[in-house]
């Protein structure tokens, strides 16, 4: 599909509905002899729904909307995404009837569904519930030229496991972001020495998109906007000429690049966050290059939740935030500056909401 | 200059001896175990699912605290179409995402929040009116 094309189904989706979700797009540009090096494709990642069970089949209203909406508009794109990658956090206290909540609504998805953790999945039970369900947290695959790997990157040391009286009081620590208690996330040993025999016989000039759900580099370590060891993954991807990390947990727009690897955050469906250097007790180191998100309006219960669009190209993404009541943004790799920015506000701040 | 400070200080400490009630060390002390009580409660309530309706907790939508701008009431809150006081924006969260019921401007956990709330944002300049 042409750029052209696609934007203008993303804006008629985005006129119609008022959804969270992000679309992305990867395409690759000619080669200089006139050949492709790979297909253009779209996919779209939906993330952090945070699904709440209030008791019985009770879950909270705002939360299932958010991840019902992202579904609905989804399934208008048109072509169809190549494929949807849920970004983590489906549950919100890990518990089975939160995660088959999830899977029923995400079961309404027309395109395959590709399934990431998130620490709220994950620290009830370890995993165990969801791995049921959706299958090993770290896995890779090949698209139309792309290599794809999905990481599980909300792992922790076995003393914070096991320091808890209950599977549910760990769970509650992890799941406040802000509790002190909580502890650092990492990749860890065993999945990084997966990840560089993965990558052992892949070419160096093959697109690379790893999606995490934590960010692999260091934001801000109070709310694990963190991954402990991202240096570490950063030196195993180093090697590859295009490398694009897709991660989510931080509910809100960011990206960077650092060396070869760009990064992109994606929205939650549920609610928004701060940015963390609103905090102002503690430091945090927010990519410069982002471009901040208004504060969002707490009287539109989507404002500043959204879902995405994803285009690839060139072996780069450019990722298309639908924001419901918040003007839609899209963070596209500039070629010329090599690097990820934003289309319209890269060099104006963006204005105060005029609903606010 | 330092023969003025040293003066006022004898003025300070003459004062200090001849009315009863200065500030004792027990005075601070009591000052701040009271207050750091209450913004400890503060903590417990912002993170109490029982709060709400919902299980749905403060701390979910503001880590921290943060994005609660304590710092800039009251203003004009164009949403509720009034000079607010943020113990009604605290009640609209209550009622709105928590689905729960609002509470009495002196009820004692609304305090605890406000106390909490202010003292995460402590050192940020009072900015009574700005959004
Ligand atoms: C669903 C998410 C959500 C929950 C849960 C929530 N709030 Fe809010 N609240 C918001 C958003 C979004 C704003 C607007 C933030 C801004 O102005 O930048 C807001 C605004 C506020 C404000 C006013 C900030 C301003 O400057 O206008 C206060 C005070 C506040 N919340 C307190 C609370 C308290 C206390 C609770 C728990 C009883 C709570 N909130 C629960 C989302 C939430
Ligand atoms: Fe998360």
């Amino acid at each position: 599909m042409k750029r052209r094309e696609f934007m203008k189904q993303v804006s008629i989706v985005a006129a119609g509905t008022i959804l969270p979700m992000s679309v992305i797009e990867v395409a690759f540009a000619d080669n200089p002899d006139g050949t492709k090096s790979g297909e253009n494709f779209t996919f779209a990642v939906i993330s952090d729904a945070h699904l709440q069970q209030i008791k019985g089949a009770k879950f909270v209203r705002n939360w299932d909307m958010g991840l019902k909406r992202a579904v609905a508009e989804c399934n208008l794109m048109n072509p169809k995404p190549d494929f949807v990658l849920f970004g983590g956090d489906l549950a919100q206290l890990g518990k089975a009837a939160e995660i088959d909540h999830g899977a029923e609504i995400l079961s309404a998805l027309r395109s395959p569904v590709k399934m990431m953790m998130g620490e709220h999945d994950y620290y009830l039970d370890l995993g165990e519930h969801w791995m049921k369900r959706f299958g090993e947290p770290h896995y890779s695959f090949d698209h139309k030229g792309t290599h794809i790997v999905v990481l599980n990157s909300i792992l922790v040391d076995e003393a914070w496991i096991n320091k808890w009286k209950t599977p549910m009081e760990r769970m509650q620590t992890m799941a406040g972001l802000d509790d002190p208690n909580g502890s650092p996330f990492m990749v860890g040993l065993a999945q990084r020495e997966w990840l560089k025999k993965d990558l052992e016989n892949i070419p160096k000039d093959t697109p690379i998109i790893v999606f995490s759900h934590s960010p692999l580099q260091k934001i801000y370590k109070g709310w694990n906007f963190w991954t402990d060891d991202a240096e570490l993954v950063q030196d195993i991807l180093k090697p590859f000429d295009k490398v694009n990390v897709i991660y989510a947990h931080v509910h809100q727009i960011q990206y960077n690049k650092i060396g070869n690897i760009a990064f992109n955050s994606v929205m939650s469906t549920a609610w928004p966050w701060p940015y963390p250097e609103t905090y102002k007790k503690a430091k945090s180191y927010l990519p410069k290059l982002t471009v901040h998100m208004n504060r969002a309006d707490p009287f539109f219960e989507r404002d500043a939740t959204g879902w995405q669009m994803i285009d690839v190209h060139s072996g780069r993404v450019d990722l298309h935030f639908l924001l419901p009541h918040n003007e839609n943004r899209i963070v596209a790799y500039n070629e010329k500056t090599q690097q990820p920015e934003d289309v319209k506000y890269q060099t104006e701040q963006i204005p105060p909401q005029k609903h606010y | 200059m330092k023969k003025m400070t040293m003066y006022l200080y004898s003025l300070i400490f003459i004062a200090g001896a001849v009315h009863a009630d200065e500030f004792t060390q027990q005075d601070l002390k009591l000052w701040k175990v009271e207050y750091e009580s209450v913004v400890h409660k503060g903590r417990k309530v912002f993170i109490d699912p029982k709060l709400g309706t919902n299980t749905v907790t403060c701390n979910e939508c503001h880590p921290n605290a943060t994005n609660t701008h304590p710092e800039t009431y009251p203003k004009f809150q164009k949403q509720l179409g009034k000079v607010a006081t943020m113990a009604e924006m605290i009640n609209w969260c209550i009622a709105n995402p928590l689905e729960g019921k609002k509470m009495a401007l002196d009820d004692p956990r609304m305090i605890a929040l406000i106390a909490y709330i202010t003292e995460e944002r402590r050192g940020v300049t009072l900015e009574p009116g700005k959004h």
